[in-house]
């Protein structure tokens, strides 16, 4: 295994924000295919065990490309830069007000027991998020402004952490 | 595809003979043993012809163990010897088993899991599903006329590190090496998927005798892969007969039962519900050993009434599994059906409610597990070239570890594919703390203990340093079988530990060693040969392979390193041929020591091979 290979080389794919998404799951699929354990369970120990290796080093790579914000992370990162680093924290006032607005909604939706409401706040919180990647896309891969790609990626986790507390509120409602 | 195929792993060892493997679906109330046979999975009979084996076990004074329907006719007139349903058991503590109180067993409170104590003494729920295992693997060793290669054993997607374990080791203590533990709904996603050649986004909803699981599967190319799972590992067809045991109950206004008469009940409320499949009504009646009786008419309606809020504690996992998949009802082209519970109509409308669409059943749930897990055994024991499939499951519950304060931190997520690895660094909180304890937890839950502890261990020895300074790094590794192992280090002064994650429910190495004694002396086996043969068999297995690999890949290795793996395989031929069994398992261990960085450079010149032909194809 060849650690100075970056997962984008991993799975023969250009190092950009934008993703063909269907040449990567072909790629996971076909080193998955070469490099599972399943393909080495009646083979000795030492293959068994490098088996293992490569297939949880597959899953990483391919888990950390295919998650918007792990995928921001990660580029960043190849550029040196920690874009979840604790004493970086600069957000947009802007920004910071949408989230409490969004937050308020989902509070709302929770205490009034609004099915409704929560469905449709998922659909603007999946469609800022859609946004939110199209401005990460365009700051890594045109404008290389990384300062401004890491403050977007966590933006970009932002949204993630409001549509994983929809998800509670749903659980709590329908149980 | 062609370019792939020359570097098909599986085929590089020399042509061999059929390697006998089986699928064992073990289950709550019933087990059952497949294999593939001229390419056809089929279930394996017993001499009478039944392919159901009842889970039922009963230990007599004598030592005598009763397997499958003596032991299940011997339920009601020996109800504290005769063990039903010990799955539910597996891997679980005295507080974990919410029923206790109506269940006719003598438990013994044992750390991690619960015991049973029995005429023949005081048995684990590992025990008691080996002895299970065992009736099925001599079954198919007299069908297939061999020893079998090993085994790829079910359990429910939704078990916890615990159970998982457990049922492991259950396999080893029957003498089965386990080739995979393989979840239940992957399973008969694989018997149904290679039936129809499906494509696209599917739910397994699986509900059998005691657990409950639901699994989004990704069917695409051959590769089956498992979105999102999630369940409860105590919901089952056993709750649904309890409903109707409370109601006769109610309709004879019994006294309080013993434990023979409980059984009676419980026999008579299963039957209800069966005929409750076929029939709008049923009459159910009992006489006691009080002489006390009962007789009712139960309708379907009374029926499903009583059991519907079981029915929607299915439902809210599966909205889960759902949400963590990130897909909306519309987006699931099918819906299969596995578990003798969906027979229940009540069960087969909610479900077409939910989905809104007719689920499938034309497999027969009780069967369709065993025959995916003998699809995959044939797969993994290497007796199928380069056009198989490939399972890409998922970890069903959190793994994390306990921090300050009591609260849990998520290392690895849930629904994470699996095999999976994953770090997570602490710090030291005092001046000088030379020493931490690392606890180990599975479950979603905030405080930690409200998950399930998996394992304690210490790490000793950091060098004092002022609080904050220490960097000690935790790693999770979980295996293609879903196991986990950890294993922490100090980073500035490379002080190590690492735990198998499996002493926790009281069982180790030792225990199982006694057992496996225990269970040899019982069968009149000799433990030592069968030790000493299976030993023989995986050396020259080693030597088999490893010959054909540097046939293949001599251009990989120089003439000293080839010279190294030489002299190794020598050395493990000349151990062959001696009485130590011991001796030639280290033999192994070198020759598999030797031939490791052998193993890496073929990996990588099978990826280089893979991305190429990858390459080909996007542009081709």
């Amino acid at each position: 295994m060849d650690f100075t290979q970056t997962h984008f080389e991993l799975f023969g794919l250009p190092q950009s924000y934008a993703l063909d998404r269907g040449k990567l799951d072909a790629a996971y699929r076909e080193l998955q295919n070469t490099v599972h354990p399943d393909r080495f369970a009646a083979q000795p120990d030492a293959e068994q065990r490098v088996a293992m290796q490569w297939a949880t080093q597959v899953n990483e790579a391919y888990q950390t490309l295919k998650h918007p914000v792990s995928r921001g992370v990660y580029l960043l990162k190849l550029q040196g830069i920690d874009a979840l680093d604790a004493n970086n924290t600069k957000m947009a006032p802007a920004f910071l007000m949408q989230q409490m607005e969004w937050r308020e909604a989902i509070d709302d939706a929770r205490a009034g027991k609004r099915m409704a409401a929560l469905d449709a706040l998922t659909d603007d919180l999946r469609a800022a998020h859609r946004r939110i990647e199209a401005q990460l896309a365009d700051l890594i891969d045109t404008a290389h402004d990384y300062a401004a790609a890491s403050e977007t990626v966590r933006q970009l986790r932002f949204m993630d952490k409001l549509i994983a507390e929809v998800g509670d509120v749903y659980e709590e409602l329908e149980s | 595809m062609a370019l792939l195929q020359i570097s098909e792993p599986g085929m590089s060892t020399a042509p061999h003979q059929h390697r006998l493997a089986v699928g064992i679906d073990l289950g709550t109330t019933n087990s059952l043993v497949a294999t593939v046979r001229s390419g056809l999975a089929v279930v394996l009979d017993d001499e009478a012809g039944h392919s159901l084996l009842p889970s039922v076990v009963r230990y007599l004074a004598s030592g005598e163990v009763e397997v499958g329907y003596a032991a299940q006719a011997a339920q009601n007139c020996d109800p504290h010897n005769t063990i039903a349903s010990v799955k539910r058991f597996m891997g679980r503590g005295i507080a974990d088993i919410d029923d206790i109180a109506s269940l006719p067993y003598r438990f013994v409170d044992a750390p991690g899991m619960v015991q049973l104590k029995t005429a023949a003494g005081v048995k684990s729920p590992v025990e008691v599903s080996a002895e299970i295992l065992r009736v099925l693997r001599r079954r198919a060793e007299a069908a297939l006329g061999g020893e079998l290669v090993g085994a790829v054993i079910t359990v429910p997607a939704y078990f916890d590190d615990a159970q998982r374990q457990a049922t492991k080791d259950a396999a080893q203590l029957a003498g089965l090496n386990v080739l995979r533990l393989l979840n239940e709904p992957t399973a008969a996603a694989i018997a149904y998927g290679l039936d129809n050649a499906s494509e696209g986004i599917y739910a397994v909803y699986d509900l059998g005798g005691g657990t409950f699981d639901i699994s989004i599967l990704k069917l695409s190319k051959g590769v089956f892969e498992v979105l999102s799972t999630n369940g409860d590992s105590a919901l089952g067809g056993d709750d649904f007969d309890q409903r109707v045991f409370c109601w006769m109950i109610e309709q004879g206004r019994f006294a309080p039962l013993s434990a023979g008469d409980a059984r009676l009940l419980l026999t008579k409320a299963r039957d209800a519900k069966e005929a409750l499949t076929e029939h709008t009504d049923v009459r159910v009646t009992a006489v006691l050993s009080t002489g006390e009786m009962m007789d009712a008419t139960l309708t379907q309606a009374a029926f499903n009434a009583m059991t519907a809020g079981l029915v929607s504690k299915t439902l809210a996992p599966t909205r889960k599994a759902l949400r963590d998949a990130d897909l909306s009802i519309d987006e699931v082209k099918g819906v299969v059906m596995v578990g003798g519970s969906t027979r229940m109509p009540c069960i087969r409308q909610a479900v077409a409610d939910f989905f809104k669409q007719t689920p499938l059943t034309n497999l027969d749930p009780d069967k369709v597990v065993a025959l995916g897990a003998a699809m995959q055994a044939d797969v993994l024991a290497g007796n199928r070239a380069g056009d198989d499939w490939l399972l890409l499951d998922v970890i069903p519950l959190s793994l994390g570890l306990e921090t300050m304060g009591g609260l849990t931190e998520k290392v690895i997520p849930r629904n994470t594919t699996i095999p999976t690895a994953r770090a997570q660094e602490f710090t030291t909180f005092k001046d000088g703390q030379t020493a931490m304890s690392v606890h180990v937890l599975q479950g979603e839950r905030e405080l930690a203990s409200d998950c399930r502890s998996l394992a304690r261990f210490e790490l000793r020895g950091i060098p004092p340093m002022v609080a904050g300074a220490a960097r000690i790094r935790v790693t999770f590794q979980v295996d293609a079988d879903g196991l986990l192992s950890v294993s922490a280090r100090e980073q500035s002064s490379g002080v190590e530990a690492s735990v198998q994650v499996k002493p926790s429910y009281g069982i180790g190495d030792e225990d199982i060693t006694r057992m496996l004694k225990d269970a040899f002396t019982h069968a009149k086996d000799d433990m030592y040969a069968r030790a000493l043969n299976e030993q023989i068999v995986d050396a020259q297995g080693l030597i088999a392979a490893t010959r054909a690999a540097m046939a293949e890949d001599s251009g990989l290795l120089s003439a000293d390193e080839t010279a190294t793996i030489e002299a190794a395989i020598a050395a493990l031929e000349k151990l062959i041929a001696g009485p130590d069994h011991l001796a030639i398992k280290r033999g192994i261990e070198a020759l598999n020591a030797a031939t490791t960085e052998f193993a890496q450079r073929r990996m990588d010149q099978n990826v280089r091979r893979a991305m190429a032909g990858q390459k080909l194809e996007t542009f081709g």
